[in-house]
């Protein structure tokens, strides 16, 4: 809406100084500059009167007209703009860190070169005042002498200051990283955790980026650098006055198999392969689909000794539309057998994603059958869904969880639920409902009343209907591992293959 | 404590502290809250300073993860500097890794204190841990210290050299930090980048590439000779690198080679898609007409080796590949990335942000690229609000009269949305549609019309504006929908629908006669609480209205204009001046005032509804600059299409054998050599990382086997290995140039002199390979190489007198059939021998296998399988071949230790589905390995090996083999024999080694009178010894 009221705001006369020329005309809406129009909606008009004036203007760093904390950031200004004008421009990827939370405290900052101010990040708050939502925050927003780049996991902004220009994919991929590296070094993400192991945090940035260059970003490495903090390790340190620090430099670095390091040993050589399948669909009012497509991956956790060369085969390799491997996996194998050839990292990885188009046809094991209805007279409105099973090769749906985001008009809902739990939170007016295991013999319901806020007109639209389930067992595309091979080493191995499907953007249109 | 105490609380403070101290270090003082924020802090860092000079690594350790905490939370601990730099040498490597950390937050304010830790840095980098050596660069380098700039100058040029590929890399990275430091060093990091932008690791590339783009983006000049093999390494290089490395190419390309987009060109411009189009394109037209275009072979290796990327898993990498196929291959192609992109779409928001906005901009121009995954841009309730704008994008754009009536459908649920914001985008979205596909514009204006009842008024104001435009498109006669809009006049409150209602009253007044005056007189009535916007287009109305229908509106106007008059606005008040004068006729009125009508009411183009991403192509995809749609700082311009390409020989490199290329991915398994003489070793080890990781598995086996077999000779090894580092850098050098210098060096006498003369000009006239030229020549250039490399070489032989291996003076090009292609179903096999020292075992002969596929396919996993060997025989398999693609063939090199006799030894050539049963029967002449001798130590060893050492036979010599030339020829030809320098016409001798045993091999050939000769061989070996005669007996006695 923004964007568009922009547009208009141009076309208007009065800022058109030929004045003779109407609103209708074409002229003004081609011809005038659109500074930042359609950059994430993000600091457009603000922005860009702010970039003109720090552009022709004397001072470094940004401030932001009107506000309180403008004068703050003066004082700022004066430490902040002797490092900004002695630094060159360039030669950085990514310069500096920040980690805030909700709340926009910043908990953590990283700066792989000269120091930049905090301040900086009062962009990002206006942008994330802005857009009301935290996941409306534009990825991209342009300051007058920084950009910075976000990314919003487990409700933290990882944001990334950089000066020149770099693909922002470049920046986006590398900050999500890092919070796969998190996770995995400390189990969850959040802040308390980061904050409790801020020195390991440190030490694992200061590896993975080197002059804002990534270094070393493979886990496998990054732990025999640095080793993940356990509670046996802290011990251990406390005691011995060993460190976390590894002082050689990980195999893997040099070798061509950089994600493996070296030296494993295991007494029980086990391999794990859990195919994933997640259903994508939108179902119209009428219950047909709309679009479908499913999205696998196949997770692999492999505790293998020494160096293992794996061939995984599938039954049916035609069936993967368009695949995205992990860097283990041999491609030219792939391109020529259809087969996965790969020495595996040590650990969980994820092996392979893959789809398979919305060409073909698409099973979808459940319906939700519905009626939904507000009616003009009355401040009642009739709600009443059936969860049923549909393509399911007589395998159980289970986990089935139902949401809603019912209209604003809603003011409660008295319903009851056949099976399960549900609840509604007015204020959000969210409806969910868990219901859990679907019984063929009995489908469960829920039915029952809204209120609506008297007065109001009814809702045009009835909410949609989002859908979770899971079913066990089946890899609802059909694919079928073939057979597992361990080459390269002597042990036999314990293999096992998991496969299940799950719904992943599962709409349904009411 | 008590606040009577506050004056002092600084001592206070301070024995607090040293109480803890000494009961437990780690401790920190308890001190009260009332005595604020700073002292407190001060009272900290005392305490931190004291744990800092403990003696204690845990107290020391301590107190560093609290300052990293500080630094990592904002706060200063800069006046830590001095406490902290002392433990800079730190025994303990995680102490060490955080004052570190505190060095590179700090130096730069501190700098003069800072400089206290440059000396350990430079110790470090001496260090045999490459690990540390790397580390000890990079804090030396991002010390922002300028003092130190010759420091770190040097620093990098000694790591550029580094063995370790690992240093190395950070030394590309140092470029950078040093560059930003002091950019006059510019010239000097240019030589170093230059330098290793030659390194073949693939560790490197990525970050020299990336110091290339930051200090020289310009020097493109730097890039031809390394083109090839960074497109070659691009697959093996980690993720980070090829995203640069891509991005870096793609600008090459477009500087270097011409436009692939010729042929479709015409049908581009046809269709006015194509922004690139130009004049100087259409000029590239007329040209193509008479010449057809092909692609450089260059520009196809880039688009080939790129495409396995687009499997990638990191996000970056495929968008950047798939920027590399917009702008770089021909438009045919460019639709296989589309697939890619799309799977982006499943990961998080913003990556699919970014990548939404690349595929907007490329489905403007070609819209066939994503059609088929309309239904992958479908909307879904859960996205949020920027995504869900992007997609409309798309789907706007991509809507065709095909799928105009599905995509309508969808934007009807959308229109719904309770995302108002989204819905109104839909709206405009529609209005797009209906203007591109005529067909479609009245369905799409009456269901706009429709949604005119809405009850949310955001979605009617737009709906207005939208309807506003498509009837400025159509001007045919919709009063029936302004009356409509009309009456909304009396509902709708957005400022934008209204102004929108009036200007559309106003432009088509003579339509809607009765209607017009009254909304006029409406207006009238509110026009002091209107919007400015609003205001402006009352007074456009009636100054319509008053041009057209005076009679009614006459007062309206006037009573209209007064008001603007003395509006708060000067805008307005400036606009009502101006219509009054123009159309309210009085004396004072210019010629203007006759056109008033003309100009207020002229036909007016219709708007052209175009997407926001319409200009965004001028930017390369993938980048910041796209993104925003501005030029960001830094953003460096893709060049348009050369006309004509310059130069693609730039690019040639020379020749690496193939040979050599597969040994080396064995010369892994040595170890990293102490000594950094040898270049060429260390060159071994980086090209070693590089061979494709298809090839590691199997490889890893067969090392482990060659590890063995080189452990029994351990102590040749090693100097075997020099050997093949020497003979390949002279390969490599190759130009006559140095081979000559060296021979002209070595005290030969004068005729040996003249002869290399001539040869020498045989050999800048081109022909190096023939037999005849250079047998003197070389035998002389041998003698002055092992000159060279006598050190490492005296200890090997046996015979140490003066005999060393000489590189062979002849390899003869003649092949041997391994397999018949018939046999082998269409897999034909030859072999040849190579005459060099085998790298595999020094015991071995190199055999060189040229393996061609005849057939139409594919042939996979070429392999050795079974080998049956004699008792004693070795052999050293070449690695398998992943596949062979039809008509190719390839070149592989293996090592047998034939243990000096002439068995056979048959092996398995297995392909995927077959194997045939082959054998390898050496010639006994390669047996032999030729060393070199002065004729005095020859004699002096012939003296040894007499009697039953000694075979010979007297042989008639066909006349033209008695000149020298061609008698040396002949014999070099037929065995591997190094020629030994006679003082005697009629005397010929000739020397070698046996390959498995180092026995010595001396052929004696004395000319007599009368066209015989006597040939004398004195070897231990006597079987050999025999068997040579035999065969060279023939070979003098015929022509």
């Amino acid at each position: 809406m923004r964007k568009s009221k922009d547009r208009l705001r141009n076309e208007s006369p009065n800022q058109n100084p030929r004045g003779v020329t109407d609103p209708g005309a074409s002229g003004p809406d081609q011809s005038l500059p659109r500074p930042f129009a359609g950059a994430g909606g993000g600091c457009s008009a603000e922005g860009g009167a702010a970039k003109a004036r720090g552009a022709s203007g004397t001072w470094c760093e940004p401030d932001r007209p009107g506000r309180i904390k403008l004068l703050q950031n003066r004082v700022l200004l004066g430490r902040q703009s002797v490092s900004s004008t002695c630094t060159p421009l360039g030669s950085t990827m990514i310069h500096s860190l920040f980690l805030i939370n909700s709340s926009g405290d910043i908990f953590l900052e990283k700066h792989w070169k000269s120091v930049v101010s905090r301040s900086v990040c009062d962009y990002f708050f206006e942008a994330q005042e802005r857009a009301t939502e935290a996941e409306n925050v534009p990825p991209v927003i342009p300051t007058p002498h920084h950009y910075l780049l976000n990314v919003y996991r487990h409700k933290i902004f990882f944001v990334a200051v950089i000066q020149t220009e770099v693909p922002p994919l470049f920046v986006i991929e590398f900050l999500h990283r890092v919070v796969d590296t998190f996770q995995d070094y400390f189990g969850v993400c959040s802040e308390v955790v980061i904050k409790d192991n801020v020195v390991v945090v440190y030490e694992v940035l200061e590896e993975m980026l080197d002059n804002g260059f990534p270094l070393a970003t493979e886990s496998n490495i990054l732990k025999e650098l640095i080793k993940p903090p356990t509670i046996l390790r802290t011990v251990v340190n406390t005691i011995t006055g060993s460190t976390n620090v590894g002082d050689q430099l990980p195999t893997g670095q040099l070798s061509v198999v950089p994600w493996r390091r070296t030296g494993v040993k295991y007494t029980n050589n086990e391999a794990y392969f859990d195919v994933i399948e997640e259903i994508d669909a939108i179902i119209d009012k009428s219950g047909s689909t709309i679009t479908a497509e499913i999205q696998g991956v196949i997770d692999a956790c492999v505790k293998l000794t020494g160096m293992p060369d794996l061939t995984l085969s599938f039954m049916n390799p035609r069936l993967l539309d368009d695949v995205s491997f992990h860097p283990c996996v041999r491609f030219k194998r792939w391109e020529s057998e259809r087969i996965l050839s790969f020495i595996p990292p040590d650990g969980n990885f994820r092996l392979l994603s893959y789809h398979v188009s919305a060409q073909n046809l698409v099973a979808i094991p459940v319906y939700v059958k519905h009626n939904i209805s507000f009616r003009d007279s009355s401040s009642l409105g009739r709600f009443e869904i059936t969860v049923g099973p549909k393509q399911t090769m007589g395998k159980t749906v289970e986990g089935v969880m139902v949401t809603s985001q019912m209209p604003k008009g809603v003011l409660n809902m008295s319903l009851t639920p056949s099976q399960g739990m549900h609840t509604f939170d007015p204020v959000t007016k969210l409806l969910s409902w868990d219901v859990g295991k679907i019984n063929p013999q009995k489908l469960p319901s829920l039915k029952g009343t809204m209120s609506l806020q008297a007065g109001t007109s009814k809702p045009d639209e009835n909410p949609t209907i989002n859908l979770q389930f899971k079913i066990q067992q089946l890899a609802i595309s059909g694919l079928k591992v073939n057979r597992l091979d361990m080459y390269g080493e002597k042990y036999k191995p314990f293999k096992g293959i998991k496969y299940m499907t799950k719904a992943g953007k599962f709409q349904v249109r009411t | 404590m008590s606040a009577s105490s506050l004056g002092y609380n600084e001592q206070g403070g301070e024995a607090a502290t040293e109480q803890g101290q000494e009961a437990t270090p780690t401790t920190a003082p308890s001190v009260p809250a009332a005595f604020g924020l700073f002292s407190s802090d001060t009272k900290k860092n005392e305490d931190l300073k004291q744990m800092l000079e403990s003696n204690k690594d845990s107290a020391k350790l301590d107190a560093m993860k609290r300052i990293v905490g500080m630094i990592a939370k904002g706060k200063n601990a800069s006046e830590l500097f001095p406490a902290v730099v002392k433990n800079v040498a730190s025994k303990n490597i995680e102490i060490k890794k955080l004052v570190y950390v505190y060095l590179m937050r700090y130096a730069e304010e501190q700098q003069d204190l800072a400089l206290l830790s440059i000396s350990t840095f430079q110790r470090a980098l001496k260090d045999p841990n490459q690990l540390i050596r790397a580390s000890a660069l990079r804090v030396l380098s991002s010390i922002r210290v300028p003092i130190i700039v010759p420091i770190m100058m040097l620093a990098i040029k000694e790591a550029s050299a580094d063995l370790s590929p690992y240093v190395r890399k950070n030394a590309a990275h140092a470029i950078q930090k040093l560059y930003s430091l002091d950019p006059e060093q510019k010239e000097m990091l240019i030589e170093v980048i230059e330098k290793l932008l030659k390194d073949k690791s693939t560790l490197v590339a990525g970050s020299v590439v990336m110091a290339f783009e930051e200090v020289c983006p310009d020097r493109i000049d730097l890039i031809h000779k390394n083109y090839r093999k960074l497109c070659n390494l691009l697959v093996d290089v980690e993720e980070w690198g090829q995203v640069v490395i891509i991005h870096m190419l793609t600008r090459y390309a477009r500087t270097q080679f011409v436009s692939p987009w010729k042929e479709d060109g015409v049908l581009e411009e046809d269709n006015e898609k194509d922004f690139y189009e130009s004049d100087e394109e259409q000029k590239e037209k007329d040209q193509k007409v008479k010449k057809p275009y092909a692609m450089d072979p260059d520009h196809r290796l880039l688009i080939r080796n790129t495409k396995p990327l687009l499997q990638s898993r990191n996000a970056a990498v495929v968008m950047a590949v798939a920027q590399l196929y917009w702008h770089l291959a021909p438009k045919s192609e460019a639709g296989i990335v589309s697939k890619s992109l799309v799977r982006l779409l499943r990961s998080n928001r913003e990556v699919q942000y970014i990548v939404l906005q690349n595929i907007a901009t490329m489905s403007i121009q070609r819209k066939g690229m994503f059609e088929p995954y309309l239904k992958s841009f479908y909307v879904r309730s859960t996205d949020p609000t920027m995504i869900k704008t992007s997609k409309l994008e798309i789907l706007t754009n991509l809507a065709n009269e095909a799928n105009i009536s599905t995509l309508l459908r969808e934007f009807q649920t959308y229109v719904k949305s309770q995302d108002k914001q989204f819905a109104a985008a839909t709206i405009q979205a529609i209005g797009r549609c209906a203007t591109n596909i005529s067909e479609v514009t009245d369905t799409c204006l009456n269901g706009l019309v429709c949604l005119l009842s809405n009850r949310d008024e955001i979605v009617v104001a737009e709906s207005v504006v939208v309807i506003k435009k498509l009837l400025q498109t159509q001007p045919a006669h919709h009063g029936e929908i302004i009356k409509h809009m009309a009456k909304l006049l009396d509902t709708i409150t957005v400022p934008v629908a209204r102004a929108s209602i009036l200007w559309l009253i106003g432009e088509y007044c003579e339509r809607v006669p009765k209607i017009a005056p009254d909304v006029l007189r409406k207006m009238a009535k509110s026009f002091t609480n209107e919007d400015d916007l609003v205001k402006l287009q009352i007074l456009n109305l009636g100054a319509k209205l008053y041009l057209t229908n005076s009679k009614q509106t006459k007062l309206l106007t006037q009573y209209i204009l007064n008001l603007g008059k003395y509006d708060q606005s000067y805008d307005i008040r400036d606009r009502t001046r101006f219509i009054r004068q123009l159309i309210v006729p009085n004396e004072k009125s210019g010629a203007l005032s006759k056109y008033a009508k003309k100009i207020f009411l002229a036909q007016k183009p219709a708007p052209l509804l175009e997407s926001p991403f319409k200009d965004r192509d001028r930017f390369q995809l993938g980048t910041l600059s796209h993104t925003l749609n501005t030029k960001a700082i830094g953003y460096l311009e893709l060049s348009n299409w050369p006309e004509v390409a310059p130069d693609p020989s730039v690019r040639n490199v020379e020749v690496i054998e193939l040979g050599k290329e597969w040994s080396v991915a064995l010369g892994k398994a040595k170890k990293e050599k102490p000594t950094e003489k040898f270049y060429s070793d260390s060159e071994e080890e980086e090209s070693a990382s590089t061979t494709d990781t298809e090839s590691e598995s199997t490889s890893e086996s067969e090392k482990e086997k060659n590890g063995k077999e080189e452990g029994s000779s351990m102590e040749n090894s090693e100097s075997s290995s020099e050997e093949l580092s020497d003979s390949e850098s002279e390969s490599k050098e190759g130009s006559a140039k140095k081979k000559f210098k060296t021979t002209e060096e070595s005290d030969s006498d004068d005729t040996e002199k003249k002869t290399k003369m001539i040869s020498k000009k045989r050999e800048s006239s081109g022909s190096s390979d023939s037999e005849s030229s250079s047998t003197e020549e070389s035998s002389s250039d041998s003698e002055s190489e092992s000159d060279s490399e006598s050190d490492a070489e005296s200890r090997k032989h046996k015979n140490a007198i003066a005999s060393k291996v000489s590189s062979p003076i002849f390899v003869p090009m003649k092949t041997h059939e391994l397999l018949h292609r018939m046999s082998g179903k269409g897999l034909a096999a030859h072999y040849h021998f190579s005459r060099q020292p085998c790298i595999y075992g020094n015991q071995m002969v190199s055999v060189q296998v040229t393996l061609t596929n005849t057939t139409d396919q594919k042939l996979e996993n070429i392999h050795v399988g079974e080998r049956k060997l004699p008792a004693g025989m070795k052999m050293h398999v070449f690695n398998p071949i992943e596949f062979l693609e039809p008509e190719e063939s390839i070149t592989v090199s293996m090592g047998i230790d034939f243990c000096d006799s002439t068995q056979t030894a048959s092996f398995q050539l297995c392909t995927k589905e077959d194997h045939f049963n082959v054998n390898i029967q050496p010639p006994v002449g390669e047996l032999l390995l030729p060393v070199t001798m002065s004729e005095k130590d020859f004699k002096t060893e012939q003296g040894m090996l007499t009697g039953m050492n000694e075979t010979s036979t007297t042989i008639t010599v066909a006349p033209q083999n008695s000149t020298r030339l061609v008698l040396l020829e002949k014999v070099v030809k037929a065995a591997n024999l190094g020629v030994v320098p006679s003082g005697q016409d009629n005397i010929h001798r000739f020397s070698a080694k046996t390959v498995h045993s180092g026995s010595l091999m001396l052929v004696t050939v004395e000319l007599k009178e009368g066209s015989t000769a006597q040939l004398i061989i004195n070897t231990e070996k006597t079987v050999i010894g025999s068997i040579l005669l035999r065969e060279l007996k023939p070979v003098l006695s015929q022509g």
